[in-house]
C-alpha cells in the first residue's frame, strides 16, 4: 500500500534506561497508570493475548491483540476504538512499539498506522501519543511525572 | 552539544521551522516532495533535515525504496513540560481557585 493511501505518524523518544526497564514500565499495568493518565490496560503480552485499555471510571477506550511481541525488542498491537462512533467505524489500526539500545540510552519508536487516507483515528491518537511519551521519560528518568490530568477527559 | 542545545539550534531557524510546518501539514514526505514546496536547495534541505534528525523532531523511516521523514513533536512536549507548563501552573490554579469559590458561593 502506498502511503498517500495510510494515514500514520512516527513518535520517537530517547530514555536513559535498559530496554528490560523500559519493557517492564510498557507492559505493567500499575506503572502505566502512571504515565498514562490513570488509563487501565490489560493483557497477557503473548502474541494473540487480547488488548484493552480503559478509563479509571472503567469505560472501554480501545480493544484489540497483541499479533506480534518479542521482548524487550518489539510488540504490534492491533487497535480498534471502541470510544467514539467515527473512530471506531475506521476499523483496526496497527501500533508498532520498538525499542533498540543506542549507547546509554533506550530509542523507543512508536508507529502508529491505518491503511486509510486522512483518518479521524490517526489524528485523534497523534495528539496523545507525546504526552504519553514526555510523561514516560520525565517518570523513567527523574521518578515524577510531568502531566496528571487527561487534556482530553 | 546536549540533547537540549541540539533542539534549540535546531528550532532557531526559520528555513527549518518551514520545513516542520511543512511535514506537519503533510506527514512523511520524501526529500523530493519537501523541495517542491521550499524556496531553498535540494542541498539546503538535506541539511536542514540532517539538524533537525539531530535533535530529534525529524525521524526517517523506509517504506520500501522511499525514504519518508516525519515530525517527531515529541521533544516540543519535552520542551513544553520543562519550560511552559511550570510557568502556567500558578496561573492554572489561580482559575481553579476562583471556580472552587464561585461554586461553594453558588451552593450557598
Amino acid at each position: 500500500m502506498s502511503a498517500a493511501n495510510r494515514s500514520s505518524f512516527v513518535y520517537v523518544t530517547f530514555i536513559r534506561i535498559t530496554p528490560e526497564k523500559l519493557w517492564e514500565a510498557l507492559t505493567d499495568p500499575q506503572f502505566i497508570r502512571q504515565y498514562w493518565f490513570n488509563t487501565t490496560v490489560e493483557c497477557g503480552w503473548k502474541k494473540g493475548s487480547p488488548w484493552k485499555m480503559a478509563l479509571p471510571d472503567g469505560s472501554l477506550t480501545d480493544t484489540g491483540e497483541i499479533l506480534e511481541i518479542d521482548p524487550p525488542r518489539r510488540m504490534v498491537i492491533r487497535w480498534q476504538n471502541e470510544w467514539k462512533p467515527e473512530l471506531k467505524a475506521e476499523g483496526p489500526s496497527r501500533c508498532t512499539i520498538e525499542l533498540e539500545p543506542v549507547d546509554s540510552a533506550v530509542k523507543l519508536t512508536v508507529t502508529h498506522e491505518i491503511d486509510r487516507p486522512a483518518s479521524k483515528l490517526i489524528t485523534a491518537v497523534s495528539g496523545g501519543w507525546p504526552r504519553i511519551l514526555s510523561n514516560l521519560k520525565s517518570l523513567l528518568e527523574t521518578g515524577e511525572v510531568a502531566i496528571t490530568s487527561h487534556p482530553g477527559h | 552539544m546536549s540533547d537540549a542545545d541540539l533542539l534549540f539550534k535546531a528550532l532557531a531557524d526559520p528555513g527549518r521551522r518551514k520545513l516542520m510546518d511543512r511535514l506537519h501539514a503533510n506527514d512523511g514526505q520524501t526529500l523530493a516532495e519537501l523541495c517542491r514546496h521550499l524556496d531553498m536547495t535540494r542541498q539546503g534541505v538535506t541539511q536542514h533535515l540532517a539538524v533537525l534528525e539531530a535533535a530529534n523532531l525529524v525521524v526517517v523511516q523506509w517504506r520500501g525504496r522511499e525514504k519518508l521523514h516525519f515530525l517527531n513533536p515529541v521533544p516540543l512536549q519535552e520542551i513544553y513540560d520543562r519550560w511552559i507548563c511550570k510557568f502556567e501552573r500558578p496561573r492554572l490554579k489561580a482559575l481553579r481557585d476562583l471556580k472552587r469559590r464561585l461554586e461553594a458561593g453558588g451552593k450557598d
